[in-house]
């Protein structure tokens, strides 16, 4: 075994869809993670898409994508063997994150008062919706509420169209699974310093709020609201959109035509110079001020017909030619990635990102992103792929803690694993 | 005064705009001591960017996006390009745990600042160089600036109609990401030492932090050769699973309904109109199937309520709903009022600012949030108090303008 940031650590995650990422990044830095399923498979198994569109727990894509770096066992603890089991665990385990309604570990008496009493240095980090206590604090929550509550959906789509939010991944749960991570290793520092653990309480909301820049900022300092414009700039104190997003020939490209010095200086004139290499530049865009361009002073059409030769450009060209141009030309143009552009980034390509995953039960090998950040001492990387329904089983309760097969047989037949 | 996870730790900050000073931030809030390193020739221009509080620029303070990413840190102000420049670095170097920049790439290395050079000043330092590409590899100098890096990290590729444009969600999205697995790497490698004694360098790329997020449908593209693109805000597993528009200007609900027990309940809330009984509604499939007309149907229901009926009905019945909520709702919502969500902190002959709070609170060493910096505070208590300098070696590098 290589030395590892978080190889000494382990890690029970108790966590549903909400918090899945967490014990994931956690183990990517080399924590022992042990996922706790129900008997039968955790429901987030079900959740879409599947391995050759095949519906079964054991080939969910979403479950294999945020339970690598995983063993996995199943035990119920809503049954009393399955409380005392999971204690036992706790005794040799420095962190538990849980995503579970607020009070219903204190309910099972596996609270962080009797956590503290089994293991006094251990970190409980519990991800929900609206963290621990509060009025909302019972309130019930999806992805897209979360979105809702935190004001990002505000913030996101066409200001004369609905709200609209992030579709497959469950954003705001990946927000509040990385908020938990990291907050969990600084209790894990401060457990070195001091000798003792604590609770760690994620609010997704306020994982989300603190996504939604400037929303309230902006508010309250110009008592005007920040509305969504997600394919354009708006310039402030005018009502002039900066296109962002551009339907190019393939796809869709971005790119802003910025006014005054640095459009002049930058991507404007070489932008105008290409046009006119392809014979799609006229004497008013080839003699255009840049310098002086003031958007906020500028007639409306007029930032339309500036606009038009830009549009009518990127959409005689592919999203290839335009990034290939631009970076021939030193220009800001980025294609609007699909998931065809990034799995064939070569800049991911060149950086070994993929990482091949190998899954026994499918007689598959499958290319995973691999890892979220670069240490130079100890890898960040995929150690496993996800676990299959209770494939540690034996591994953790006969060679850790010494159950015997006869006491196995015995939870099975009480639906405790 | 509370103890604070990481207090003892100090951090230098060579920074500008979002995602590297989001990141220092969080660590100084949780107790970090935190030097930013600015430069009035240099300045971070996000003080320039506004809005600013009290409305007008009147300095170089005061810009909310300034503000926003920067409270809890002590400022100098230091000529990089001095030639005695280094005589300060150097001390700050051999004082700090952890530098943490994001200057476009290659610059920190051209001004004798990369991690080579750190490391011969102090061997067990940790640095992260946060940047959009990462250090190496073809593109590693490409610039970039948040927007352009929203598109492409596929995130936009996901969000909106179908048919329609992509969506850049919120608002430089990756700056507000990437820093939070900054500090993950920054504190789980503080912790690395304490335990072998070894420092390192971390190369954060913003691309490499978002791109696992979208996992389940790269894995989807690979297995089975299928561009998953956006679908609007439904779902394959829930119906309604949407945004509604309510009684008022650009008022919106979000509702999302799972299984059968909560759909018997939503069709109590809106009073049980006829169109509830049709089969086209009666199960799951056929609502997950006929969902266009259904979110229709039930947007004539939500656009007599305000968002706030609706949530408060729905979630007294155990459903799913809430607010689309704007800033101003925000700042009146009662969930992060109890938990003392926004700061508000005055700036002295500037107003106040309300700063966001932190998502993750510990129960024994809780964070707690100061005001930003500004520009060139605490140079002469940093020059003389932290890095040791006495009076006459600060003044004359005040007067040499190595400090500014």
């Amino acid at each position: 075994m290589p030395d590892t940031i978080h190889g000494p650590y382990r890690v029970l995650d108790l966590t549903d869809e909400k918090g899945l990422y967490c014990g994931q990044l956690l183990g990517s830095l080399g924590a022992d993670v042990i996922k706790i399923e129900k008997p039968g498979g955790d429901p987030a198994r079900n959740i879409g898409p599947f391995y050759h569109d095949i519906p079964d727990p054991e080939k969910s894509l979403y479950w294999f994508a945020f339970n690598t770096n995983k063993r996995g066992i199943t035990l119920n603890i809503e049954t009393k063997d399955g409380r005392e089991i999971l204690k036992r665990l706790i005794k040799t385990s420095d962190i538990v994150v849980e995503s579970f309604p607020p009070g219903y570990m204190d309910r099972l008496g596996l609270g962080y008062s009797e956590l503290e009493k089994i293991n006094p240095k251990v970190i409980m980090t519990s991800i929900t919706p609206f963290g621990q206590t509060g009025p909302y604090k019972d309130y019930k929550a999806s992805d897209l509420t979360c979105w809702a509550m935190g004001g990002l959906l505000f913030q996101t789509g066409e200001p004369e169209q609905p709200p609209v939010h992030t579709s497959h991944i469950q954003l705001a749960y990946l927000l509040g699974s990385i908020d938990a991570a990291w907050a969990t290793v600084v209790a894990l520092y401060w457990r070195g310093t001091s000798g003792e653990g604590q609770q760690v309480d994620v609010s997704i909301e306020q994982s989300v709020t603190k996504t939604s820049y400037m929303l309230h900022d902006f508010w309250e300092s110009t008592g005007v609201e920040n509305v969504r414009a997600s394919t354009f700039y708006r310039v402030a104190k005018s009502d002039v959109r900066l296109t962002l997003i551009w339907p190019a020939k393939d796809g869709h490209v971005a790119f802003l035509i910025f006014g005054g010095h640095w459009g002049a200086t930058h991507d404007n004139p070489p932008m105008v110079r290409w046009m006119d290499e392809e014979g799609m530049a006229d004497d008013y865009i080839r003699q255009l001020d840049w310098a002086n361009l003031n958007w906020i002073r500028m007639p409306l059409e007029e930032v339309e017909k500036i606009h038009s030769y830009f549009g009518k450009f990127f959409k005689s060209k592919t999203k290839a030619e335009l990034h290939q141009g631009a970076l021939n030309r030193r220009l800001l143009i980025q294609p609007v990635c699909t998931l065809t552009d990034i799995l064939e980034h070569p800049q991911l390509k060149a950086r070994d990102y993929w990482q091949q995953l190998e899954h026994p039960e499918l007689g598959a090998t499958i290319s995973y992103p691999g890892r979220s950040c670069l240490p130079s001492e100890a890898p960040c990387k995929l150690w496993r792929c996800a676990p299959l329904i209770g494939e540690h089983n034996k591994e953790i309760y006969q060679g850790e803690l010494g159950l015997s097969t006869e006491d196995l047989i015995t939870l099975k037949q009480a639906g405790t694993i | 005064m509370a103890n604070k996870a990481l207090d003892g730790v100090r951090v230098v900050a060579f920074e500008i705009a979002l995602a590297g000073p989001m990141t220092t931030a969080m660590l100084a809030s949780y107790g970090a001591e935190v030097i930013k390193v600015e430069s009035r020739t240099r300045i971070d221009l996000m003080r320039l960017a506004g809005p600013f509080i009290g409305a007008e620029r009147i300095s170089n303070e005061g810009s909310v996006c300034y503000l926003n990413p920067n409270p809890g840190k002590l400022d100098l102000s230091l000529d990089l390009k001095h030639p005695r420049a280094k005589e300060v670095i150097e001390r700050l170097v051999k004082w700090a745990d952890v530098v943490a920049e994001n200057f476009a790439g290659g610059v920190l290395t051209k001004l004798g600042l990369g991690y080579e050079e750190l490391r011969r000043i102090k061997p067990d330092i940790i640095m992260l160089s946060s940047s959009i590409y990462g250090q190496t590899g073809p593109f590693a100098q490409v610039p970039g600036y948040g927007a352009l890096l929203t598109a492409l990290t596929g995130l936009p590729h996901l969000t909106g109609f179908p048919d329609q444009l992509p969506q850049a969600p919120g608002f430089a999205i990756t700056d507000f990401i990437a820093p939070r697995i900054s500090v993950l790497a920054i504190v789980a490698a503080l912790e690395y030492r304490r335990r072998t004694g070894k420092g390192q360098f971390i190369d954060a790329s913003q691309v490499e932090t978002i791109v696992p997020l979208l996992t389940p449908v790269l894995l989807e593209y690979e297995v089975n050769d299928r561009e998953t693109s956006r679908i609007g805000n439904r779902s394959t597993r829930a119906a309604p699973h949407g945004v509604y528009r309510c009684k008022g200007n650009d008022r919106w609900c979000a509702i999302t309904v799972f299984t059968d027990e909560e759909w018997q309940q939503f069709c109590q809330v809106i009073g049980s109109p006829a169109w509830t009984e049709n089969p086209e509604f009666s199960t799951l499939l056929s609502r997950v199937r006929n969902a266009e007309k259904l979110d229709a149907l039930v947007e004539e229901w939500t656009i007599n309520h305000t968002p706030e009926e609706v949530m408060k009905l729905m979630q007294d019945a155990g459903i799913a709903a809430a607010v689309v909520q704007c800033g101003q709702d925000l700042d009146t919502d009662p969930q992060l009022k109890h938990q003392h969500y926004f700061h508000k902190l005055d700036h002295p002959g500037l107003g106040g600012f309300s700063y966001t709070g932190i998502p993750a609170q510990l129960s024994k060493t809780p964070y707690e949030v100061e005001r930003a910096p500004f520009l060139g505070e605490h140079t002469e208590y940093i020059c003389t108090k932290v890095l040791g300098f006495s009076d006459e070696e600060f003044v004359q590098l005040m007067v040499d303008k190595v400090l500014e």
